[in-house]
């Protein structure tokens, strides 16, 4: 009984904590919508969007689901399978370039 | 959710505290319910689904010499005879963005086994899911008597009704199969099965408030995948 007490007081945290982050949230989105309302183009805006995006995500994923507190091990093997997402956008990347070339080549010289 | 106290083993913080976690012959997320644990499992498998689903979207969009269509014009609404660009979009981010706030809450008073406090969350949750959902069928009739199909569309690549159709689909029917879960742990919650230790259907585990955090995760994960396809999808 006293071991189930002790988990309970530790597994809840000050409502401030999830106040702030929903706030915050609020604030990122609507940041991220003034990027389109003020039709930002190119490098600024995708730089804009990868930013709020990556930042509401971060604070989803840490406060929201406890990623924040949890232990190393259950962190760990949730983050690094991100990595061949990424190594999967790299190559789709090198991709469409590729498919983009080729397409635009033959439309000009014909098949 | 954090800090585990286990008898006769003392638990180190940080990647010390993995690396003796991974090779203690024992349980390895050490204080996690496996329920949570699959869950998390769970949700990994299905970042892998939506990563490719939006992998797929940014190929063919970057493959195609025709011109994408405009977003911010395409899903533009009028609001007192005047386009605003996105505005449905926008309001749709807040109110997932306010269910996941209202879950995060529930989750903390299940935790304080603060019965009401928790069953009227988990309500307002499902409420802001199912409003999203509306908006989501909303914005599909538009689109639809607007002529965008999944082979064509009046804006420009046709690859584009098929991306948008798929991504957004998947993402609305784990909106809807959310709700529909929000709504049957209300249930649960108001009538007590959490505080009794009733058992589920499927389960001889015994009901406990630890099922309301694994049902927020997936809600979260939900908001989650909505910021990625916010950003890529309607903002790029």
């Amino acid at each position: 009984m006293d071991e189930t007490k002790k988990k309970e007081q530790a597994s809840t945290h000050k409502i401030g904590i999830y106040l702030w982050i929903w706030g915050l949230l609020f604030v990122l989105s609507f940041f991220s919508y003034m990027v389109d309302w003020y039709q930002f183009q190119g490098m600024l805006r995708w730089s804009l969007i990868l930013f709020f995006m990556f930042l509401k995500a971060g604070l989803i994923m840490a406060f929201f689901m406890h990623l924040f507190w949890e232990r190393y091990a259950l962190v760990n093997v949730l983050l690094w399978p991100m990595t061949a997402i990424a190594c999967f956008i790299f190559l789709m990347v090198a991709e469409f370039e590729y498919t983009l070339f080729t397409r635009i080549f033959y439309f000009a010289v014909g098949g | 959710m954090s800090d585990p106290k286990i008898e006769g083993l003392e638990l180190k913080p940080g990647f010390r505290g993995m690396a003796q976690d991974t090779g203690s012959d024992q349980t390895m997320f050490k204080g996690v319910h496996w329920g949570k644990a699959m869950m998390w499992i769970f949700l990994l498998s299905d970042t892998f689904i939506f990563s490719c689903f939006l992998i797929s979207y940014m190929k063919g969009r970057g493959s195609t010499p025709v011109e994408w269509p405009n977003p911010s014009e395409v899903f533009a609404l009028n609001a007192f005879g005047v386009p605003v660009p996105l505005l449905l979009i926008a309001i749709m981010t807040f109110v997932l963005i306010t269910s996941s706030g209202t879950m995060a809450l529930a989750v903390k008073y299940g935790y304080e086994k603060n019965r009401k406090m928790c069953g009227w969350l988990v309500l307002a949750t499902a409420l802001g899911g199912l409003t999203f959902v509306g908006m989501q069928a909303f914005e599909w009739s538009k689109l639809i008597h607007e002529g965008v199909r999944p082979w064509e569309n009046p804006f420009g690549a046709p690859q584009f009704g098929s991306f948008f159709f798929m991504i957004t689909g998947f993402h609305g029917t784990h909106v809807t199969f959310g709700v529909i879960f929000l709504f049957i742990y209300a249930y649960k919650v108001f009538a007590g099965h959490y505080d009794e230790g009733k058992r589920g259907w499927f389960t001889t585990m015994k009901g406990d408030y630890v099922e309301i955090e694994i049902l927020g995760l997936y809600w979260h994960f939900v908001d989650l995948v909505w910021v990625f396809i916010f950003a890529f999808f309607y903002l790029w």
